[in-house]
């Protein structure tokens, strides 16, 4: 632990950037957390003789066109974001390893099958497919949790699948096999802790994805529903305020959601360099 | 030409399980075809019945899934409720917009990407280097539907030199004659320059927006290629040989960077395919994604349902395309051999 702990200050310093990007998730968690009681105005309270204004000292990031501080709704709005890309994540991180790890452990038909239809997922463009998924289980929040997990899911198929079997007829299996484990305690105890980092390095950049494809989906109207203060939302609503000149309803949430996915990328390639310092590039 | 003919076959399993995917999932969307088709929510039961039964509806659903199969392989998508045309006319039509957005923004990125790679890759730790891992960083930050309204609001209200996002083309022009759909390609062989500056003007800010979400594992991928292969010892004995840098650089080691470049390429056009809807939506173009996604919202479930399966299988021959330049660019890999 204390070798771990040395071994990180060490990246660390060596890397500023992930320092960085650490900070940058405390700032958006704290937000996530403790937002709706850290900001000075309702989020979706409405007050038109304030409508439209541009960032001042009593709305830091402006009003929008129902007089809603914009800068109540960005704040709020990490935490439906940030849950939405956690729950996706998770969800298809252990679907995800579990699976892969069964098809490259046992192979056989399994692994055929599943192969296939893992295929099958990725000839579609991943949006067009979270797309038509939440339009077919229904417009709500939990649909685009289920479309962001099913469409992350072939990653971590692959990559478990992959490192299992890499690892599968390594002499420490060979050994446990030998002293009477059975498949799942094989698997559970020797093979999945193993595989671990590289799923969790790919966790990091996926969560970065998973914050625009959700961000994204209700751009389009998909998911989240108006006045849910939401990035995606915020930027659709703010995206005919643009031609007038008045960027500040839309450029906000965009910049708000830029920096989160930003965060999480610069948080990956940080952690592949702790996990694998041979990939650095 | 066997290897051809394998891989092809190969492509069939994949389509197919992508046509099942399609189908079940265009089937699981909410709302009642019967109901629309009827023309009126408040039309009796008698009539919704006759309906389903005209449409197939009221079979069993493999059944429908057979028909349906049987109507895709006559080229037959379906029609759209919406424009009350056939599907598959209506994409053919519009294809040709969001096929000019992507290719001009995919050469964009290509030729931005490939050549900041290279030269970050030939001094590490220099300006070029930095600029490239900043651009390859933020580049996959930038939701695509944010950088294009950033886009509009400077080059269009700030700045004033991008015309209003409302299409392809001004309402009031009169558009060339179709002969590939690529406006830019038609104005030119109509010989109207005049359209042809308002056609590139029309598609520069969206292409942009595309290109620098595209540009980012481009510029990334080649540059760690390229660091790889220049550190190798064949690029060592060149050197010592005194060869001419360009020879080296081009020939020796770019030719051997080119194949993790090749798959970047395939699948930086895939998300374009995807990104193109938001893309589509957010300057107004013209194109199938924008037309799937009012499909969509409309529950006009069959335009889905092939823009869907017109992805993926654009998609899968893209895929097939990069299997075939692996071979050319390494033969080593062997897929002439046993595929």
């Amino acid at each position: 632990m204390r070798e771990k702990l040395s071994l990180l200050r060490y990246v660390l310093a060596g890397n500023p950037v992930t320092l960085l990007a650490l900070v940058m998730l405390a700032v958006l968690l704290g937000c996530a957390v403790l937002g709706p009681s850290l900001v000075p105005y309702d989020p979706i309270a409405t007050n038109t003789s304030v409508a439209l204004q541009a960032p001042s000292a009593a709305h830091w990031f402006g009003t929008d066109q129902l007089g809603r501080d914009v800068f109540s709704r960005v704040v709020v709005a990490a935490r439906l974001d940030l849950s939405i890309a956690f729950a996706a994540v998770l969800l298809s991180m252990a679907i995800g390893s579990v699976l892969g790890a069964a098809m490259g452990y046992f192979r056989g038909w399994l692994d055929t099958a599943a192969s296939r239809a893992t295929d099958v997922l990725m000839a579609f463009p991943l949006f067009v497919l979270a797309m038509a998924m939440v339009a077919a289980l229904g417009n709500s929040v939990s649909s685009v949790v289920y479309a962001t997990a099913v469409i992350n899911l072939p990653f971590y198929i692959r990559l478990a699948r992959a490192e299992t079997s890499i690892r599968r007829d390594m002499g420490y299996i060979e050994a446990a096999r030998v002293g009477g484990s059975g498949h799942a305690r094989i698997l559970r105890v020797f093979l999945l802790p193993n595989i671990l980092p590289s799923l969790v390095v790919q966790a990091s950049v996926n969560l970065g994805w998973a914050v625009l494809n959700t961000a994204g989906l209700s751009f389009i109207g998909l998911g989240v529903r108006a006045p849910t203060p939401e990035w995606g939302i915020m930027v659709a609503e703010g995206a005919q305020f643009i031609v007038s000149g008045r960027w500040w309803i839309a450029a906000f949430p965009g910049a708000a959601l830029m920096l989160a996915v930003f965060c999480f990328n610069l948080l990956g390639d940080g952690l592949r360099d702790i996990v694998d310092p041979r990939s650095r590039t | 030409m066997a290897f051809l003919l394998r891989r092809l076959l190969g492509v069939v399993p994949t389509l197919f399980g992508v046509v099942v995917a399609a189908f079940v999932l265009t089937r699981l969307l909410p709302g009642d075809p019967a109901v629309f088709f009827a023309n009126s929510v408040t039309a009796d039961a008698a009539t919704i019945e006759a309906v389903r039964q005209k449409l197939g509806l009221d079979l069993p659903l493999w059944q429908q899934f057979l028909i349906y199969t049987g109507q895709l392989l006559r080229g037959d998508l379906g029609n759209s409720i919406g424009s009350g045309q056939p599907v598959a006319v209506d994409l053919l039509r519009l294809l040709p917009a969001s096929a000019e957005l992507t290719l001009v923004a995919f050469a964009l990125a290509v030729l931005v990407a490939v050549p900041l790679g290279i030269a970050a890759a030939l001094r590490p730790g220099s300006i070029i280097d930095h600029a490239c891992r900043l651009l390859s960083t933020a580049g996959v930050s930038l939701p695509t539907f944010v950088t294009g309204l950033l886009l509009i609001y400077i080059f269009y209200y700030q700045l004033g030199t991008a015309p209003e996002p409302i299409g392809r083309i001004d309402p009031f022009a009169i558009p060339p004659p179709a002969v590939t759909g690529f406006l830019l390609i038609d104005t030119l062989l109509a010989g109207d320059s005049e359209g042809f500056v308002a056609a590139a003007r029309q598609i520069v800010l969206p292409a942009v927006t595309m290109a620098l979400f595209a540009l980012a594992p481009l510029a990334r991928m080649t540059r760690a290629s390229m660091l790889g292969v220049l550190g190798s010892e064949f690029i060592r004995t060149a050197r010592a040989n005194g060869l001419r840098r360009r020879k080296i650089i081009f020939s020796y080691a770019l030719r051997n960077a080119l194949l993790p470049i090749v798959t970047t390429l395939g699948m930086v056009f895939s998300n374009m395919l995807g990104a193109n809807v938001l893309v589509e939506r957010v300057f107004a173009w013209p194109g199938v994604g924008s037309y799937a996604l009012d499909s969509l919202i409309a529950l006009d479930y069959a335009p889905v349902q092939g823009f869907m399966l017109l992805m993926a299988t654009i998609f899968v021959l893209v895929n097939l395309v990069i299997d075939l330049a692996y071979a050319v660019i390494d033969p080593r890999t062997g897929l002439f051999q046993h595929a």
